[in-house]
């Protein structure tokens, strides 16, 4: 155990590393800097450069952005005067992170129910319509979903709210919109688990020995075929903190996907850097507890 | 001794007393059953006739079409597939508009009989415009398609060979690229690709027929190069892995066959099913990563069109204009869910074993 806990965080702290350090010098390639401008003259631009820190050699600048980092500060805005990029974060995150938290409990109730379903009623009409709507769903990406039902339910039926604040009512169509896909992908994946164990010798033993249905389906199947669901917990937080940037236009919500967007368009390099390593450090860490999470609740999965 | 199954008068008792009589000839050993090669007869025209199979052998791929046919969802998806083709390289040649025609006067109008899907608010056709769009995701897809498959495949056949050292490393670098949070990834090269190509398109006489094409989209083929083969490479490595072992491999080695000819003869022509459905849906996921690229507004750039940019256009018209969102946002829903149906019906089709 311990042996794997150790690959696993050393592999992890090299992907993070690859992330970062491809992230600054993609950022370091692009031509023409933040205060390329018109209208500023060279000794103001120099003078701003100098203050950044942007005047120094390339590899230097990498070394105290590493630094940096070690010490979890992601700099300054350049664009936002007298803003740091971590309190940028720390004002537009919750914002996405309740909206991302809200969808995973949302999707995983409604993928699992569903797919429970499906899975018990197997070869029925209710198991068909079922994986049918999967099967679409699967297929629509998530932008598609949400400019569709803001043409229903905005456009055609005039009930959607049509700016943003923190009431309940707002949530309804983002959430739906953001879960769309997990809930498709979480029903396939508890379908076809639950028919596998459905299958197996265990759960005809304990048929025959006269347990009612009910324990056997939900204590003896569902438990040992929501391991899979737990294993995409982690593709689906990466997928929840990066789909965001659509949703987030869609719904004009104030959150860290939308201003990320808006952050490439300003040419603001700390800003996006920053950004795409918080968001990059998130992704990678859940990862790893989930693959940690996951070898401790199935002692069937070697540790490799 | 001639035993013939045409012979009907020669039975089976027959043939036994006569075996054993010859056996009992062999004075040194009485219980030998040896039989003496001298007293075997060569067989017949006729019996040879008999051994010939009646029914045509079907190749692997006869086999998977036939079974493929039966599919009727599949076939209705292949169907749609080629209809998309024609519309969006045909159909821009028929139109009598183009893409970035503005037709005076005829701005915002709802669809008709000259514009099908109406025209946008700068008075372009509309349907002109998704058969661009079109264009653009179905190149973006098939193209993605194939450097993921050259460059997945190569790799992965490379590792599978290699020595378990070679392999480990490069393997650990499959594991890496493959936990990167690709969005941001490819958010990140799309930025910083696009003004470097757009200079080198820009300042060499020679990419005169690529600038064609443009920045944006070259900066999301390096996009998919750099991240999508790992799933391609993944699945050869494990495909060559298993193979190299089978005895038909080992028997090829016998008879004194190359390295090279057995990795093309043996281990890739027989990881071929993998291969042509892992790049097939790969084809769906390019289109959806463009559309996405696109609609988030760093993709194609205008005037051209694509079908993310168009949806995204269409967002700030909405409430007054919302046909023009419904048609590029069901393009692309329909056209991800033929290949993707396509991808499963390969896969049911031509590798069964990877069916969950």
């Amino acid at each position: 155990m311990a042996r794997f806990l150790l690959r696993r965080i050393i592999s992890s702290v090299l992907t993070l590393l690859a992330i970062i350090t491809i992230t600054f010098f993609l950022m370091h390639m692009v031509p023409g800097g933040p205060f390329n401008s018109e209208k500023m003259d060279p000794v103001t631009q120099a003078n701003l450069e100098k203050k950044y820190g942007l005047d120094k050699p390339v590899i230097e600048q990498y070394g105290i952005y590493l630094g940096n980092i070690a010490q979890l500060d992601l700099g300054p805005s350049l664009k936002l005067r007298g803003r740091t990029v971590n309190s940028i974060i720390s004002e537009k995150f919750p914002v996405s992170a309740r909206l991302g938290g809200m969808t995973l409990v949302f999707a995983v109730i409604i993928g699992v129910s569903l797919g429970i379903a499906a899975a018990l009623k197997h070869e029925s009409i209710i198991d068909r319509l079922i994986m049918l709507f999967t099967t679409f769903g699967i297929s629509v990406p998530g932008f598609v979903v949400g400019t569709l039902l803001l043409v229903v339910f905005g456009a055609l039926l005039n009930i959607a709210p049509t700016t943003w604040s923190n009431n309940p009512v707002n949530y309804i169509l983002p959430i739906i919109t953001y879960s769309f896909y997990p809930i498709c992908f979480v029903t396939k994946l508890t379908r076809s688990s639950m028919l596998e164990t459905l299958g197996q010798d265990y759960i005809k033993t304990a048929r025959a020995k006269g347990l009612a249905s009910f324990a056997v389906n939900y204590k003896h199947a569902l438990k040992n075929s929501i391991i899979p669901v737990i294993t995409y917990l982690g593709p689906l937080t990466a997928y929840l903190i990066t789909g965001g940037f659509a949703v987030e236009k869609i719904f004009s919500i104030p959150g860290l996907g939308r201003f990320f967007i808006d952050s490439i368009s300003n040419r603001d390099y700390p800003l996006i850097m920053g950004t795409t390593i918080f968001l990059a450090i998130l992704v990678i860490g859940i990862n790893m507890i989930v693959d940690i999470l996951y070898t401790v609740v199935d002692p069937r999965i070697k540790l490799k | 001794m001639n035993i013939s199954k045409n012979d009907r008068s020669y039975t089976i008792d027959k043939a036994v007393t006569e075996i054993s009589s010859d056996v009992y000839k062999s004075p040194k050993r009485p219980f030998s059953f040896q039989l003496d090669p001298a007293r075997i007869e060569l067989a017949t025209a006729d019996e040879k006739q008999e051994l010939v199979i009646m029914r045509e052998s079907t190749s692997l791929w006869k086999d998977a079409w036939r079974r493929f046919r039966r599919n009727h969802f599949a076939m209705i998806a292949l169907a749609f597939i080629i209809f998309m083709f024609l519309f969006a390289f045909l159909g821009p040649v028929l139109s009598p508009y183009s893409y970035d025609q503005q037709i005076r006067g005829s701005e915002n109008m709802m669809p008709s009989f000259e514009h099908p899907f109406g025209t946008d608010k700068f008075g372009r056709d509309i349907m002109v415009r998704i058969m661009d769009g079109t264009q653009v995701s179905l190149v973006i897809g098939v193209l993605a398609a194939f450097v993921t498959l050259i460059i997945g495949s190569i790799y992965g056949a490379i590792s599978g060979l290699a020595s378990p050292r070679v392999d480990n490393i490069m393997m650990r670098i499959v594991e890496i690229i493959y936990s990167m949070p690709d969005t941001l990834i490819v958010i990140l090269l799309s930025i910083a690709l696009k003004a470097p190509l757009d200079n080198l398109l820009n300042s060499y006489y020679i990419f005169e027929g690529i600038d064609m094409i443009g920045a944006p989209l070259l900066s999301m083929f390096f996009v998919f190069a750099f991240l999508y083969w790992v799933t391609m490479a993944r699945i050869v490595r494990g495909q060559v892995l298993a193979l190299k072992e089978q005895e038909f491999v080992l028997a090829a080695y016998a008879m004194g066959a190359g390295k090279g000819r057995i990795i093309r003869k043996h281990l890739l022509l027989n990881s071929m099913g993998p291969i042509i459905v892992t790049a097939t849906l790969q084809i769906p996921s390019a289109i959806f990563v463009e559309s996405f690229l696109s609609f988030i507004g760093l993709g194609i750039s205008a005037p051209k069109a694509s079908l993310g940019s168009m949806v995204n256009d269409a967002l700030n018209g909405i409430y007054t204009y919302p046909l023009r969102l419904v048609f590029p946002a069901v393009t692309i829903a329909l056209i991800i869910l033929a290949f993707n149906t396509l991808g499963d019906a390969l896969r049911d089709v031509l590798d069964p074993r990877m069916k969950k």
